[in-house]
């Protein structure tokens, strides 16, 4: 089979850190079936490529996509749209891209407040309080850099999107039985699956997956891990009273950190048929919290320390509300 | 922001066997309350789900009523104690999105509370008339507001 008969392939990173590219090639020898199969036109992670070259393309010439990073500046809007004309499946691969991740926790803060953070912390030098401009007037001309929305966005916020692939990142045993898929797919031996699918996933919750013994949950007390001296190996965690978000998030990582000793974050995202997975985790957590007197409650709940983090540190710009009031309102 | 023309949208989750039927007798009895509110019945103040609460906000709620049974009272034992709290859970949470924890408010009312229940709701709505709009931007999807002022639009600490 010659080079360009090949079905073309390409990856693309918006507001990520490059742990989804890590992942890929985590996979091991089996991204060796992705060059045995793929022609892989734009990867910027991997190879050189430029824009120009990709929009040069004929448009759905690209038979897959894989967009991780959710949608942060006008530059990463531009390339959601460039990649969905130019391919035939895109897919949120990620976190990020699925579901906005931990770049899309700044969604708590409003825009003035992330700059200063960024440009105006202790440990910046910037006594001028120099702040990126879209553009700039130089001698040469004007200089012009992305604009910086205010919300960071998922990618199905900005395009249509084809398949989900979560995680953070997505387990690689998991992109490989994607692979496999993929590859039967383009030899005619198997059926892409429903439009609008999370693959690479389960449908059920960590809870599922994870090992540990539960018995009736009660909780007088909410403590953050690295507080305990003794930690049981074999309990629930939640009913240690650890913060745990399991009963929300989507299978498929196999349970790692609760096995490991460490409470479920929530990389994998809602499990299926959730809606807004924060609201599911408060009820959760609501629900094996053992009082009914509101000022021991109050007490309890203190144990808590930051329950946007908890509730939405992977799915905030997914969830219901997306963003704070202020977040919405600043420019 | 005109607060003489604002009239706030308030959403009021009732429980099947107590304030619904307060509202009901409230009605029966002809006692009054402005029409602001808009009450859906559930079986029970524990259906309470924070999803429902969250989507009235994003749909443009102003406030959020939850009502349910006196404590020890519920048709279910004790099913009104898990919506006191994830209201109580609840209000913290969205106190970190930026909206004031009294937009959500919790009223006890017995099926007998009918002019208790009334008189809750009027208050309810006077108190989310002063706090004024809440005015939800997800409520109209791509929608990037333009006003500026970054921190007046904060409610309250952070």
């Amino acid at each position: 089979m010659s080079a360009s008969a090949k079905p073309k392939f390409a990856m693309y990173w918006a507001a990520s850190c490059g742990g989804c590219e890590i992942a890929v090639l985590n996979t091991h020898e089996k991204i060796l079936d992705v060059d045995a199969n793929f022609e892989v036109v734009f990867w910027p992670v991997a190879m050189d490529a430029k824009y120009k070259d990709v929009e040069a393309m004929p448009d759905r010439s690209i038979l897959l996509t894989l967009f991780n990073g959710g949608i942060r500046t006008t530059e990463n809007a531009e390339l959601a749209h460039l990649m969905r004309q130019k391919s035939q499946i895109l897919v949120a691969f990620g976190s990020c891209a699925c579901e906005g991740c931990i770049p899309g926790l700044a969604n708590l803060s409003n825009k003035q407040a992330l700059f200063d953070t960024v440009y105006n912390s202790p440990s910046t030098t910037n006594s001028q309080e120099t702040r990126p401009q879209p553009e700039t007037a130089v001698p040469e001309g004007t200089l012009k850099i992305p604009y910086f929305y205010p919300v960071l966005k998922t990618l199905d916020q900005v395009v249509d999107v084809d398949y989900y692939i979560p995680g953070c990142p997505p387990e690689s045993h998991q992109i490989s039985a994607v692979i496999d898929l993929v590859i039967q797919v383009v030899q005619g031996k198997a059926l892409l699956p429903a439009k609008g699918a999370t693959i690479g996933a389960g449908e059920s919750t960590v809870c599922d997956e994870c090992p540990r013994q539960r018995n009736i949950k009660a909780i007088k007390k909410f403590t953050r891990i690295q507080e305990l001296k003794v930690v049981d190996p074999a309990l629930c965690l939640l009913e240690q009273g650890i913060p745990c978000n399991g009963p929300a998030t989507r299978s498929g990582c196999g349970a790692l950190c609760p096995q490991a000793g460490a409470q479920c974050i929530g990389c994998y995202g809602p499990a299926a048929g959730v809606i807004d997975y924060g609201a599911r985790l408060m009820t959760a957590f609501a629900s094996v919290i053992d009082s009914t007197d509101p000022q021991e409650i109050d007490a309890i709940l203190d144990g808590l320390v930051d329950p946007a983090g908890q509730f939405y540190r992977f799915n905030l710009a997914s969830s219901l509300l997306r963003a704070s009031r202020s977040a919405w309102k600043s420019q | 922001m005109n607060t003489d023309t604002f009239e706030p949208v308030i959403i009021g989750f009732t429980c099947n066997w107590c304030s619904y039927r307060a509202a009901d007798l409230a009605g029966t009895a002809r006692v009054k309350y402005p029409p602001n509110v808009r009450l859906i019945r559930m079986m029970c103040s524990g259906r309470l789900d924070p999803t429902f609460v969250l989507k009235a906000i994003a749909g443009g709620a102003d406030g959020i009523l939850i009502t349910g049974c006196h404590p020890g009272e519920c048709h279910y034992l004790e099913q009104n104690y898990k919506a006191l709290r994830r209201f109580q859970l609840l209000r913290r949470t969205l106190a970190q999105m930026g909206i004031r924890p009294e937009r959500l408010k919790l009223v006890w009312a017995s099926a007998a509370e009918g002019v208790k229940l009334a008189e809750e709701i009027t208050c309810f709505i006077e108190e989310i008339r002063a706090l004024g709009p809440l005015d939800w931007p997800a409520l109209t999807g791509e929608r990037i507001p333009v006003a500026s002022g970054f921190i007046s639009a904060e409610e309250g600490g952070r």
